[in-house]
């Protein structure tokens, strides 16, 4: 059995000190007193602790009492029309995810037709040959100069297999090569990672959007399946296309933004 | 032995009503005896004087075969007394619908609820654009636009007369409106605190003319209002949470199901708390009565037929009674714990049956307007169906890819119409448990699908802003 226990133990037994509660609300009167006299007595960094901690209750005191305010004085409810009207059984599920039937395959499709794109990033800087590649020596005596290793980040399918060395024009190094990206949905603005299907269209050159080249202004499809989004017919939307937002060759991942 | 072989292949069965109630003692029927003859089997038992058409189970399957290839096929052992269950269909067909006939835009905002008539004859939508609007169903096109409230027209519901249109807004006012003339009735009713959640109308087999109304309200309060004094009655107060919906049941006694997961019932007289029912785990969404089909038409039926004044509610009592049957009102309700509850409010405060098998939020449950069938929508992009009686779970419909919002059911209870988040509706075959028909068109998620009580047409409204209406 504990020792300390024999002041409760005489409480229960005899009841208080006659004086108890008079010397108790004396301490307790006191106190305040005592700690400021503390507060302004103690110097270096005793000093600035005690100060932090007063000024922090005291901010939190100032907050409590306005919220008090607040609740008193009666401000008029919100009464305007919002856009976006919803019915009485999702009122008040508004936090739930809502993202809107935006694809519309018929735009998507005359777009691709028209080959014109309304896009984030409409001009980029172009992007030259031999920024792009860098040239490998290769032979014997390192004379021949006609392989090229892409020196961007580069969007591999599942299926590739490399061609044997002595064909391989081009080297893709694994390090630069991505599979996912982190694409932006501009209306709800939230971010999600999702798989790069293929790319699209690298606005340097033909060659790159076969090569699978991701730079700045590239159009990427990614694989929106599980955001379910869906088709006014009612089937779920499997790809998407996105534009890559940054140089991801010199950050390590790739942003995009959602076209829609 | 020479009396068995003279017998030729017969089975011993049993013909029983949904409820269990035995019609007739057990009897020997002829193996090649089908649903055709069963059908006038039961006819004659019931002393019916016209052909009632009827449909056969036998252990919940339907029976579409004659008995004896039935045993065949299940191996059912033909030394048992087989039970068939019978139950009576609708004598009347409705079309299933396949075309948009139209597409009216006129609303400005998302369409919010939209509601035929009882007799099918008027439509009215509630919009987030604040106005109630009336459209004609003969060409097809805008009749009223009614302005009046001030916020978003979240519920709107019509007297079981016709005479009367009450519709609640996100601001808590409720507005009466002349459908004849599309014009405000009076001011707006104001009491409610909070948006209107729901509205249902006094059966007219217990009061004609159609007078009285309940609204419930996210404030936590339900009122029961007069269309005539143009006021509130009866503050119905006790939820601790928003009350999601109301019903009137044919008793005379008011449901409310609330967020604070109970389903409270009322005495319409005084506002009396009769019983609580309690069960759920999270907010109650939505509440069915099995005979809510008719309740809401009133005395308007198949037939078309328009009944004077003082008759309305003598023929409406004789339809609500046939619906009831012997067995008492039953009450169903879905909630956001994912699973339905089915009660016998009259009978006992413990529920009938558990409903388990939804694996999100159920949001709507309604009974078929026989009463034999619950369907219930969830988020979790099926719609399922439940035996009305017993609460045993039939089959799931699956086919949508959002999460299903509404359904609504042909007045013959042959067909079932779900809408959904992603811009379908869907059409289901009860007696196949399929899909019959896929009705997109709708740009934009479908808030609010319609069948209307004569089953010639559909309506759909939807976050796209127009209104839909879809033929067979």
């Amino acid at each position: 059995m504990p020792q300390g226990d024999y002041i409760d133990e005489h409480r229960k037994r005899y009841g208080y000190r006659l004086d108890h509660f008079e010397k108790l609300r004396k301490k307790k009167a006191r106190e305040v007193h005592k700690h400021s006299t503390m507060a302004q007595k103690s110097l270096g960094i005793k000093g600035k602790m005690i100060a932090k901690k007063n000024y922090a209750e005291k901010a939190l005191m100032k907050k409590t009492l306005k919220m008090h305010e607040e609740s008193s004085s009666r401000r008029k409810a919100d009464d305007n029309v919002h856009e976006g009207a919803l019915p009485a059984y999702l009122l008040d599920r508004e936090n739930s995810n809502r993202a809107k039937v935006l694809s519309n395959t018929i735009k998507q499709k005359r777009k691709e037709k028209a080959g014109k794109w309304e896009v984030p990033l409409p001009k980029v800087r172009p992007v030259a040959e031999d920024e792009m590649f860098r040239v490998i020596r290769s032979g014997k005596r390192k004379t021949k100069q006609w392989k090229r290793m892409v020196t961007k980040a580069t969007f591999v399918g599942p299926g590739f297999t490399r061609k044997p060395p002595k064909y391989e024009r081009f080297i893709r190094p694994s390090g630069l090569r991505f599979t996912k990206a982190h694409v932006t949905h501009p209306e709800l603005r939230v971010t999600f990672c999702l798989e790069i299907i293929g790319v699209k269209k690298n606005p340097n050159g033909p060659m790159y959007t076969s090569l699978g080249v991701m730079t700045r202004g590239t159009i990427i499809e990614v694989n929106v399946s599980e955001l379910g989004l869906v088709t006014p017919a009612g089937k779920v939307v499997w790809g998407k296309y996105a534009q890559v937002t940054n140089n991801p060759e010199n950050d390590g991942c790739i942003n995009a933004v959602l076209l829609v | 032995m020479n009396m068995e072989a003279g017998m030729g292949n017969t089975v011993m069965c049993l013909l029983t009503d949904p409820e269990g109630t035995h019609l007739g003692s057990a009897m020997y029927i002829p193996q090649s005896a089908g649903p055709l003859q069963l059908t006038q089997l039961v006819n004659k038992f019931l002393n019916n004087e016209e052909m009632l058409p009827y449909s056969f189970y036998v252990s919940d399957e339907e029976l579409l075969v004659p008995v004896g290839t039935y045993l065949e096929k299940n191996k059912v052992s033909v030394e048992n007394v087989l039970k068939i269950v019978y139950q009576q269909q609708a004598v009347f067909r409705i079309r299933p619908v396949n075309r948009c006939s139209q597409t009216i835009a006129g609303h400005a905002e998302a369409v919010l609820c939209v509601s035929f008539s009882p007799d099918g004859k008027q439509l009215a939508s509630g919009s987030g654009d604040t106005t109630v609007r009336l459209w004609d169903l003969n060409t097809e096109t805008p009749l009223f636009t009614c302005k009046g409230h001030r916020n978003w027209v979240l519920s709107i519901a019509w007297s079981p007369d016709g005479k009367h249109l009450v519709s609640g807004s996100k601001s808590g006012e409720i507005c009466c409106w002349n459908p004849k003339k599309g014009e405000l009735d009076g001011n707006p009713l104001t009491g409610h605190k909070k948006w209107i959640t729901g509205i249902s109308w006094e059966p007219v087999h217990l009061s004609s003319p159609c007078r009285r109304f309940v609204t419930s309200s996210k404030d936590g309060d339900a009122r029961i209002w007069d269309v005539t004094l143009k006021k509130s009655l009866i503050c119905l107060s006790g939820h601790t949470l928003a009350v999601t919906c109301v019903k009137w049941g044919g008793d005379g006694i008011i449901y409310t199901g609330s967020q604070d997961c109970t389903i409270k019932m009322w005495e319409t007289t005084q506002g009396k708390l009769i019983r609580e029912l309690k069960g759920h785990g999270h907010w109650v969404n939505s509440l069915a009565l099995s005979t809510e089909y008719v309740l809401r038409t009133g005395a308007f039926d198949h037939t078309g037929r328009q009944y004077p004044p003082n008759e309305e509610m003598k023929k409406a009592l004789e339809r609500y009674n046939q619906t009831k049957g012997d067995s008492p009102e039953r009450l169903v309700s879905g909630s956001d714990d994912f699973t339905m509850f089915l009660w016998e409010p009259s009978v006992s405060k413990q529920p009938k049956k558990r409903l388990t098998g939804h694996q999100q939020l159920v949001n709507h449950v309604y009974f078929s307007p026989d009463g034999k069938w619950i369907a219930s929508a969830s988020f979790d992009r099926s719609v399922r169906l439940w035996n009305g009686v017993t609460g045993q779970f039939v089959t799931a419909f699956r086919g949508h890819v959002g999460p299903v919002y509404q359904v609504s059911w042909s007045a013959d209870s042959r067909l079932l119409l779900s809408g959904s988040k992603d811009s379908t509706l869907k059409i289901w075959e009860i007696r196949t448990k399929s899909l019959k028909q896929d009705l997109p068109g709708h740009a934009d998620e479908v808030f609010a699908v319609d069948w209307s009580p004569d089953g010639e047409k559909v309506v759909s409204g939807g976050k796209d802003r127009v209104l839909k209406l879809w033929k067979g």
